[in-house]
Formats: structure tokens, C-alpha cells, sequence
């Protein structure tokens, strides 16, 4: 099909496998130890983006549209819009109403 | 293990630097990786949470040219836009906005 | 001939794109704050993301117009964020390198540097 030949994808595909899981393992491990909260969003939305390209890579190019724009984008702003909303908490709630 | 054919057409020394830029990528992500792990404040994370999602642009261009499929280009172009978004919803939230 | 020229040329670009992305990685793990990680880290890798469309549009001229969008995506939105980024860097306050000679935006706003 291309012209570059069958032995560069499957090299590329394995390594490039490999550097996305050792990435995911690190990136939820920083998910899980970090303190600060949007740094933990943050992490796990960079999984979920690992996820996807690792789908892509498996030749699954719709779920990898589908879990970098439910898992990665909405999840993400979603949980970030809460954190806004919940942050204000005993100051400032009287402020908002 | 078998033996894979060897490709006669003219893309030999192409290939070779397909392969060359491919492992120069995975040693960016590598280090982006490693900024993005170490990073004192958030705004280094962030920083590099940026530089992991570009250089996976390039990985993903880089499997699109390998395989020969251009709907994975599709993928491309929504990753760039997640990326964007992403960094944008970080820094107002770390500016106190939202 | 023309053909395989031009797939060599490609192929020079996506390795000279890798390169630039290389070095930005490198700047983003030896460079001493946030804001010269900020510059280090976006500048190469819009110029290496362009570099290594224009070398993957060189190989398969069918994909040119996708590939077109994803390069002018990339040239407006990732030095925008890199400066909303560095905004929100300095208006938290974010300790700068002794290094530091000027800063324009505290000069402007009025705060002590």
C-alpha cells in the first residue's frame, strides 16, 4: 500500500507501543501521587490522549477520535469546571448568589 | 522470527530517515516525559503536557506515513484542537479565572 | 526521478522537523524557569510540526490539504496558548531565573519585579 514497506510500520508500531505504555504507567502514576488538584486532572487527561494514539496505533482510528474527545476533552473541561465551582466552597459561596 | 523481504522500490534511504525522525521524536517525548514527571511547579507540567501532545502530532503523522491511511490525519487535527483547549482551561484555572 | 527527488526532500524535512522537536525537549529539561521552558519548548515544536507537514505532504501529495489545515491549526493556536500560559505564569507570580535582565510586563503593570 505505501511505498515504504511492511518492516518500518511494525517497527514503528512496537516502539512506538511501548514508549505510550511506559508513558501511560508514568503519567497515571503522577495522577495518583501528585498533590496539587488540576495536576492530577491534568495527568489523567494526558492518559486518556496516551490511550487514544495507542488505539490509533491498533488501527482503530474512530475509537481513538471518540476517546480523545469524550475521554480526554469533555472529561477534562468537565472536571475543571466543577473544581471552579466547588473551589469557592465557605468564602465565597455567599459571593456567587 | 521471519525474515522480512527487503523493499526494492526507491524509498530505501527514505525509509531510513522516516526511521531516524521517528526515533528522534521518541527521545523529544522521552525527555518532554521526563520534564513533565520532575516539574517543580504546575506550569511545567503544563509546559510539557504541550510538548507531549505536539510531539505525538508527529508520532501519529509519523504512523499515518507508515501505514499509508490518511483518516488518521482526522485524529491529527483533533488532538491539536484537545491540546489547545486543554492548556487554555489549565492556565485560566491556575490564573484564577474560569 | 522527480518523484523520488522529491521523496528524499520529504524525507530530509521530516528529519530536520524531528530535530527541532528534539532540541525542544532538550530546552524543556535544561532550561532554568518556567518562562524560558515556555519559549524553548513551543517555538521548536510549532517549527518542527510544520516542518515535518511539509515533509509528509512531500511524500504523499494526496493528504496536502488536511494537512495544510492541521499547520495552520497548529501556527495560531500553539503560540497563543504558550502566551496565555506565560500570562498566567507571571500573574501567579512564578519565581524568574537570577538571570533575568528586564521584564516589560512588570515594568508595565506597575509591580516590582
Amino acid at each position: 500500500m505505501s511505498s515504504l514497506g511492511m518492516d518500518l510500520a511494525s517497527n514503528l508500531t512496537s516502539g512506538l507501543a511501548l514508549l505510550l505504555g511506559l508513558a501511560m504507567v508514568l503519567a497515571a502514576l503522577v495522577a495518583i501521587l501528585v498533590r496539587s488538584t488540576p495536576i492530577a486532572i491534568l495527568s489523567a487527561g494526558l492518559v486518556s490522549l496516551f490511550a487514544s494514539v495507542l488505539f490509533l496505533i491498533l488501527a482503530a482510528p474512530d475509537v481513538a477520535m471518540t476517546e480523545a474527545a469524550i475521554g480526554s476533552g469533555l472529561t477534562t473541561f468537565l472536571f475543571f469546571f466543577v473544581l471552579a465551582r466547588v473551589r469557592g466552597g465557605e468564602s465565597e459561596a455567599s459571593d456567587d448568589d | 522470527m521471519v525474515d522480512v523481504p527487503v523493499v526494492t522500490s526507491v524509498a530505501a534511504p527514505v525509509m531510513l530517515l522516516v526511521s531516524l525522525a521517528a526515533i528522534l521524536a521518541g527521545v523529544a517525548f522521552l525527555l518532554a516525559l521526563w520534564r513533565f514527571l520532575q516539574g517543580p511547579t504546575a506550569a511545567d507540567r503544563v509546559v510539557a503536557f504541550d510538548v507531549l501532545t505536539i510531539v505525538s502530532i508527529t508520532g501519529i503523522l509519523l504512523t499515518a506515513l507508515a501505514e499509508g491511511r490518511g483518516i488518521y490525519l482526522d485524529v491529527a487535527l483533533i488532538y491539536g484542537l484537545l491540546s489547545f483547549l486543554g492548556v487554555i482551561v489549565v492556565a485560566r484555572h491556575l490564573e484564577g479565572g474560569l | 526521478m522527480i518523484a523520488a527527488l522529491l521523496d528524499l526532500l520529504g524525507a530530509l524535512l521530516l528529519l530536520v522537523g524531528s530535530v527541532f522537536m528534539l532540541l525542544g525537549g532538550l530546552g524543556l529539561v535544561r532550561m532554568p524557569d518556567v518562562f524560558n521552558r515556555i519559549q524553548a519548548g513551543t517555538k521548536t515544536t510549532t517549527l518542527g510540526t510544520l516542518l515535518t507537514l511539509s515533509g509528509v505532504g512531500l511524500l504523499q501529495p494526496d493528504w496536502a490539504l488536511k494537512l495544510l489545515l492541521i499547520g495552520l491549526f497548529i501556527l495560531f493556536t500553539n503560540p497563543l496558548s504558550a502566551q496565555v500560559l506565560a500570562r498566567a505564569a507571571h500573574r501567579i507570580g512564578l519565581r524568574k531565573t537570577p538571570l533575568t535582565r528586564v521584564d516589560r510586563l512588570a515594568e508595565d503593570t506597575g509591580e516590582d519585579a
